[in-house]
């Protein structure tokens, strides 16, 4: 095992410039559809909880949307978009939006009633609400969408690679077709390495935004 | 101080078949505690919500200060009138300063004059103001719930809307928040409308009660008159009418005084009773006291007597000597 992963180790030594392309590229296009699925999935998200019945339409639709394998949407995508970055990168958002969305749902759903009836008897505007009230207190539960959706996506950019979208499911792909485990570990360790510095990451952020919403015990 | 007109004030929800407010008319004066008594489903925490626009009047009309409630928009609105509710509905996110700052920000008050307001309302609701950068959840329900008083104070609204503010306190925390906002009702002299389905909570704090059954408005007096002449049985069956030491509760000495006996001292000084201790200790008081009479003394004065018999005329009257 050890022996297997030194061999890996050369084979990255020995194709760095590649390697770090495929990175560069893997992390460009997991981070672009990360940001339009937020983008998307937010406000719709936001917009659901505030609407009771087109609401829970708008989460199972998505929800249901989830139920499509990845790969399928890259392969059905493929007639449209052709091959590349921009169909790997629409599967990819697609991906992104659920988590996002029914977190930010859940998160504005959640706000107890009597906070909500408060601002409004208070003399808050719909607007005030949202950006004094509802947001702050749904964000960690926006911040936890977000980190389901990076992991999901970093993971599953790998599949790029199979309709020549680059990243560093490149070294998984052709380690499969050479069978060769040492060029595949190259990708996959990586990737895995980055998926889960990333849920880290976003879980200390999560947990500083519940204590200092003043809810974490 | 507002006043507050009602005219056939009515609500039906979307989908409902009967109105859950029914051609309500009253008219408050300025600087009235008005409770709104009856049982869940009567309809009252809808009017309330309606003096405040959270609910629009589905007919009627309502004046506050003489002027239409929709000739201004809701938001403005409610920024001039505090609103206190059961669950508090503080900011779990904002310190406890922030909480009572929100309508004064809202209304664009500078903030050195926001900052001076807070400790003065701290000091109001007799909070430690070490408690400006606290969050709501570190205190206790009854803390919270005097911040949730000092937070619709803020701005120094005329008017206050409560809805069951201290509902879910326990007995003596509640009855110490009566007491308080007693206290700053004589200071302030807000007109309040305050919601509960508690009887003894809306005779201690009431100048007013407005009973509502069903939607409708069944009477709206003063607690003595609602207890000694209710309107029709569900009135005197709501309130225990016919508890003759409730209705003594709400006379007071004063209501029952003899003149002095001839030759009677002062009595024996921890026995006399004052013309405002309420008919209710003062009976138990003659009674203890071999159920002859007991003096009243007002300011070292021997003023009078009370006797069972003038306990019982004073019942029979069922009304105040002297107005508040």
């Amino acid at each position: 095992m050890l022996a297997l992963l030194l061999e890996a180790y050369e084979y990255f030594l020995a194709n760095q410039s590649r390697f770090w392309a495929a990175a560069t590229q893997h992390v460009w296009i997991s981070s672009a559809a990360l940001l339009i699925g937020t983008a998307i999935g937010l406000p719709v998200g936001i917009w659901a909880a505030r609407r009771a019945h087109a609401g829970q339409w708008a989460i199972n639709a998505f929800g249901a949307l989830r139920l499509i394998p990845s790969l399928a949407v890259l392969f059905l995508a493929q007639p449209y978009l052709g091959i590349g970055a921009l169909p790997a990168l629409v599967a990819l958002t697609l991906l992104a939006v659920p988590p996002v969305l029914i977190a930010a749902y859940a998160g504005v759903r959640n706000v107890d009633r009597g906070v909500s009836e408060a601002a409004r008897g208070m003399g808050m505007t719909a607007a005030q609400i949202l950006w004094r009230v509802e947001l702050p207190l749904a964000l960690p539960s926006i911040v936890g969408g977000v980190r389901s959706a990076a992991v999901e996506v970093i993971a599953s950019a790998t599949l790029a690679a199979f309709i020549g979208g680059g990243g560093l499911g490149i070294f998984i792909t052709r380690g499969y077709a050479l069978f060769d485990t040492r060029i595949m570990l190259v990708g996959a360790i990586p990737v895995a390495l980055l998926a889960l510095t990333v849920e880290l990451a976003l879980a200390l952020v999560q947990r500083r935004l519940s204590s200092n919403a003043g809810m974490a015990a | 101080m507002s006043s507050i007109v009602a005219e056939q004030l009515s609500k039906t929800f979307p989908g409902e078949a009967r109105p859950v407010v029914d051609s309500v008319s009253f008219r408050i004066e300025p600087g009235e505690f008005v409770v709104l008594l009856g049982p869940s489903g009567c309809g009252k925490t809808t009017l309330l919500k309606m003096i405040n626009r959270l609910y629009e009047p589905t007919s009627g009309r309502l004046l506050i200060d003489g002027a239409d409630a929709r000739a201004v928009p809701a938001t403005e609105l409610r920024r001039r009138i505090g609103y206190v509710i059961q669950q508090t509905g503080l900011f779990p996110h904002l310190r406890i300063e922030q909480n009572i700052a929100v309508v004064p920000q809202l209304l664009g008050w500078e903030r050195r004059r926001i900052e001076v307001r807070i400790d003065e309302l701290l000091d109001l609701v007799e909070l430690p103001r070490a408690y400006r950068r606290r969050y709501p959840r570190q205190l206790s329900g009854g803390e919270q719930q005097r911040v949730g008083l000092a937070r619709a104070l803020a701005a120094d609204p005329g008017l206050m809307l409560m809805d069951e503010p201290f509902g879910a306190l326990d007995a003596i925390t509640r009855a110490r928040l009566q007491d308080e906002l007693l206290r700053i009702q004589q200071r302030l002299h807000k007109t309040i409308l305050f919601v509960t389905h508690d009887v003894d909570e809306a005779l201690r704090l009431a100048d007013r009660l407005l009973i509502m059954r069903a939607g409708r408005m069944v009477q709206f007096d003063t607690p003595l008159a609602v207890l000694s002449h209710p309107a029709d049985d569900f009135v005197r069956d709501l309130l225990s009418a016919d508890d003759v030491l409730r209705r003594l509760s709400l006379l007071r000495v004063a209501d029952a005084l003899r003149p002095p006996a001839v030759n009677e001292g002062y009595g024996n000084g921890s026995s006399a009773l004052t013309p405002t201790d309420d008919l209710r200790i003062a009976l138990g008081r003659v009674l203890e006291a071999g159920g002859e009479s007991l003096p009243v003394v007002a300011d070292g004065q021997n003023v009078g007597r009370v006797t069972p018999a003038s306990i019982a005329a004073a019942l029979a009257r069922g009304e105040r000597a002297l107005p508040d």
